[in-house]
């Protein structure tokens, strides 16, 4: 039934229907650009062009239900006019609730989040709808705590779903919360485990703030959860998600009224006031001092310029160190502190006595606590470590690395071990860039160096290999300028910093499995042999490098975690960038069609977006090694 | 041209401990020996020949708690100790005797140096810290009677009391005291009426030494920081900040102003002691010999001005005894 002013009797169903075809054929653009706001206007204060409105969604037939809902959801200004124009589509069809409950929200996620706003505000905007919004909720919490899908779905539609889940909160009322807040705690322990499994940062910093924001709502008095991340843009718009501007609905939703309570709790300190205490006005009485007969121009000052600070002074000698860093005495902080410091440049100004202790320090600096507080302890460990690596590469790395893989080590040293070797590394590799190893003021230098640098240089690489092929040579001259060389140090130990690590991976200790839990660590020791691989270009051993880590690449690619898979492809690329074109081809022939059937797989099917990017890298580099061969004249 | 410091006249050695209190006593006539007297962190009071450089006597009667402050009373055969052992002792030294006359249980478990000030002769007023945490109480001795206990508003916060004075302004007139407290601030105190007449912030760390001038109504203190700040008070019985003097390095033990009121020393945590001049604290002298904290520093009474020292107590157990300005 449906009337039109002026008492003409017709039907809707012939619009809907041709509204809806035209939607389907993927005209929605058009038509619904017209009528949405056409439509919104005439509903805003005319219920009779509601009802027709919500006569001509509903009277569309199933087929061509989605495309028009969708249009609609996506095009309409508000939550408040979908409200209007779409009415209780949702709740009568139910195409319309598939579409809008499921498959806008766990099944597609590259819509904007303007749209789900106007989605779930709309759900909450009327009571029958409000059930929807619940179960939606439900369905998003399960979906978010899921260790499967936080390990396989790719970074966007995670962040897609912690969007939806964050307006969701936003819209419950407190019965309601009151009535699923059991269902949410669990959820909220489940998936905040999940997320802080997971190696990529992005993840983590996601479930830790849909978790504070579920804990937020759940416990409105009393401690809540709070972690310590690092805010960037992506966080803080998720977090202004959780408030809500109040638009005419009539009950202002809860996070406002939240934030009020709070502000004003704020207790004013009282302010202890004591009438007769002062605050430190000088006061200068210069008449004084000038009539007054000045008799301390009788006493004659001594020589005072041997009056400087105290300093407590360093060793001067490498074993003096050693001692004080080893010994028991624990009241001689000042000193230990000084030590602490000026180790690093003792170090590198006495190599031969370095030398002769080289191990012992190495021990020493690894099992280093912070004693007494220092400003960028950690830093000033490292650099040490990094120094005393450098003068006495031999002994020490094969120190390092049999301790990387030994018992009762903390994850962190491990680590630190890593980091260690790739500095290292890079600064017998580059000698004259001694001094410009990363700078203080980054507490963990080597995170920015593992996974950027090999993507980046990549790209370089090939943007210069492209160019080099597109260019035809007449001559063979120097096409540019070489830079001054110097003698490639890292090529007599290049082998004592790689092959111990590659060798354990696969046996298992009873404090560290690499393999298993500690993927975390398996991702950062994949992503340092990328490196050590990539310094290592020009020297002896790079073909036998290149061999092995072929075979461990091979083990490892069908590895769950993402950051591990990101490390293996950038293990590839540095492989082709260092060994020379000849080797690869002589010795790996077959490793390498493999590899390339396997990148091909990559590109399609990984849900990472980062490893497919570097798959297609690799295939690029395999691609212009490919036209090079092929360039040079047999 | 400046001259290099001097050195010490002599060095006194033999205490086996840390050295925390001083106290001279030369102002005796001839045949008096003039004497020093010391007090060490293994709880003895050893009594300095000046003119043999040895100990004459050695006082035990702190059951070998610390004691960090020594007082003459008067004569030298009168003498005051306070020890960590909580307790005050009298003592009487007359004629080569070495008894403990009285003593007062005061509780204090803090590092609260006493003050003395003698009101009538054989009647003194001291002011001690007392066993509530923020109180000073002053007692008449050697009655040993209460005269009145000093406690701070209710939250006012002040901490404990870190150095005491008691002094008078003019001959008659009541006792005051200024106390120097834990949170930085020194306060003067009316004895007689039991409260406070001003309060003056002059650190951001505890107080751990002052001294005032009389004289002048000029006072300086100083503290665990850098700083040094002097301040006087005005004619409405108010403290104000007068000037503050930087240091180079932070920690000073203990600061006492000359009898002439020409100069003061310092005794720092750097192992340094400075001189500076009271009129408008210039710094004269930078003495470094010791090899540790310096913890006490004192004057001596001599009558004659030219016989003038000054001493110092360390935590490397000497004693260093220097001869300094004694000129003028």
């Amino acid at each position: 039934v449906c009337f039109i002013p002026g008492g003409l009797d017709c039907s809707i169903s012939f619009v809907s229907h041709v509204l809806g075809k035209v939607c389907a054929h993927g005209r929605q653009k058009e038509i619904l650009g017209v009528l949405v706001p056409r439509l919104t206007d005439l509903s805003r204060s005319d219920c009779i062009w509601q009802r027709i409105c919500w006569q001509l969604v509903e009277r569309v037939p199933d087929r061509w239900m989605e495309a028009v809902v969708l249009g609609f959801v996506q095009r309409a200004p508000g939550a408040d006019v979908l409200s209007r124009l779409l009415g209780n589509v949702v709740v009568k069809n139910k195409k319309a609730e598939f579409v809008v409950t499921q498959k806008m929200l766990l099944l597609q996620y590259g819509h904007t989040t303007a749209v789900l706003q106007n989605l779930l505000g709309y759900l909450s905007l009327d009571s029958p709808r409000r059930t929807l919004l619940l179960r939606v909720l439900q369905e998003l919490l399960e979906t978010w705590s899921s260790s499967s899908a936080v390990k396989h779905s790719p970074a966007e539609q995670q962040l897609y779903i912690s969007k939806a889940i964050l307006i969701c909160l936003s819209h419950l009322k407190e019965p309601e919360v009151e009535s699923c807040r059991q269902e949410l705690l669990t959820s909220m322990m489940e998936g905040v485990k999940c997320h802080l499994d997971s190696s990529l940062p992005q993840l983590r910093r996601l479930g830790m703030v849909v978790a504070e924001s579920i804990s937020l709502k759940i416990n409105t008095e009393g401690p809540v959860l709070k972690f310590e991340y690092e805010e960037d843009d992506e966080i803080r718009e998720l977090k202004s998600l959780l408030v809500q501007t109040p638009s005419f609905c009539v009950v202002s939703s809860l996070p406002d009224d939240d934030r009020s309570e709070k502000a004003g709790a704020a207790l004013p300190l009282v302010p202890e006031s004591n009438e007769e205490s002062h605050t430190a006005a000088p006061v200068m009485p210069e008449e004084e001092s000038d009539t007054e007969l000045d008799s301390d121009d009788d006493f004659i000052p001594y020589d005072m310029s041997e009056d400087k600070e105290l300093k407590v002074k360093a060793p001067v000698y490498i074993r003096d160190c050693i001692e004080v860093l080893t010994g028991s005495r624990s009241e001689d902080v000042d000193k230990w502190e000084a030590t602490v410091k000026a180790l690093e440049s003792l170090v590198r100004k006495n190599p031969t006595a370095t030398k002769e202790v080289s191990v012992e320090l190495a021990k020493i600096l690894l099992h280093l606590e912070e004693k007494t507080y220092i400003e960028g302890f950690v830093e000033l460990r490292q650099r040490t470590q990094v120094a005393v690596l450098t003068t006495d590469p031999i002994p020490v790395a094969k120190y390092l690395t049999s301790q990387f893989y030994s018992l009762n080590y903390s994850l962190r040293q491990r680590m630190d071990i890593l980091d260690v070797l790739v500095l290292a590394a890079q600064e017998l590799s580059h000698p004259k860039f001694h001094g410009k190893t990363k700078h203080s003021g980054s507490q963990k230098p080597c995170i920015q160096l593992l996974p950027g640098s090999d993507s980046s240089e990549g790209w370089r690489r090939i943007v210069d290999e492209r160019i080099k092929s597109k260019t035809r040579r007449f001559d063979r001259a120097q096409s540019r300028a070489e830079l001054a060389s110097h003698p490639n140090e890292f090529n007599s130990v290049a082998g004592y910093f790689f092959f111990p690590l590659i060798q354990h991976f696969d046996r298992p200790l009873t404090t560290f499995d690499l393999l298993g839990e500690d993927h975390l660590v398996l991702g950062r020791l994949v992503h340092t042999l990328a490196i050590l691989m990539y310094l290592a270009v020009n020297t002896v051993a790079v073909t036998a490098m290149g061999k092995a880590l072929l075979e461990f690449v091979w083990a490892l690619r069908f590895h769950t975690d993402s950051y591990v898979r990101q490390g293996l492809l950038s293990c590839i690329s540095s492989l082709l960038l260092s060994v020379p074109v000849e080797r690869i081809l002589a010795d790996m022939t077959e490793e390498l069609l493999e590899t390339h059937s396997w990148l091909g797989d990559v590109v399609e099917k990984d849900p990472d977006g980062d490893c497919r990017r570097l798959a297609l890298q690799n295939l690029l580099l395999m691609e212009n090694l490919k036209k090079k061969l092929e360039a040079v004249p047999s | 041209m400046a001259l290099p410091p001097p050195d010490p006249q002599f060095v006194l050695r033999g205490t086996s401990a840390a050295v925390h209190a001083l106290r001279f006593s030369c102002g005796g006539p001839e045949p008096d020996i003039p004497l020093l007297f010391s007090g060490s962190e293994n709880g003895f009071i050893h009594v300095w020949n000046l003119k043999t450089h040895r100990v004459d006597t050695t006082l035990d009667g702190h059951g070998r708690k610390s004691v960090y402050c020594v007082e003459t009373m008067g004569a030298k055969d009168r003498l005051l100790s306070q020890g960590r052992d909580q307790r005050i002792c009298l003592w009487d030294l007359a004629e080569g005797r070495t008894s403990v006359t009285d003593s007062v249980f005061t509780e204090h478990v803090g590092f609260c140096r006493c003050s003395l000030f003698k009101v009538a002769q054989g009647r003194w007023l001291m002011a001690t810290a007392a066993t509530s945490l923020e109180e000073v109480q002053i007692l008449e001795l050697p009655s040993k009677t209460s005269v009145c206990t000093l406690k701070p508003e209710v939250g006012a916060k002040l901490g404990m009391p870190m150095c005491l004075k008691l002094w008078q302004l003019r001959c008659g007139s009541q006792p005051v005291l200024l106390a120097g407290y834990e949170d930085g601030s020194v306060v003067l105190w009316n004895v007689s009426m039991g409260k406070a007449l001003s309060q003056l912030v002059c650190h951001q760390e505890p107080v751990m030494s002052l001294d005032f001038d009389s004289e002048k109504a000029k006072g300086i203190s100083g503290s665990s920081e850098k700083v040094l700040s002097i301040w006087s008070l005005n004619e409405q019985q108010n403290l104000q900040v007068y000037k503050t003097h930087e240091l180079v390095n932070a920690g000073i033990s203990d600061i006492t102003i000359r009898p002439d009121k020409k100069i003061l020393a310092t005794a720092g945590w750097d192992h340094r002691i400075r001189i500076f001049g009271w009129k408008k604290l210039k710094p004269l002298a930078v003495l470094d010999y010791h090899t540790a904290t310096v913890h006490c520093v004192s004057f001596s009474d001599h009558s004659d001005p030219q016989e003038r020292l000054l001493a110092a107590g360390s935590k490397d157990q000497r004693i260093s005894v220097w001869s300094i300005y004694a000129q003028t």
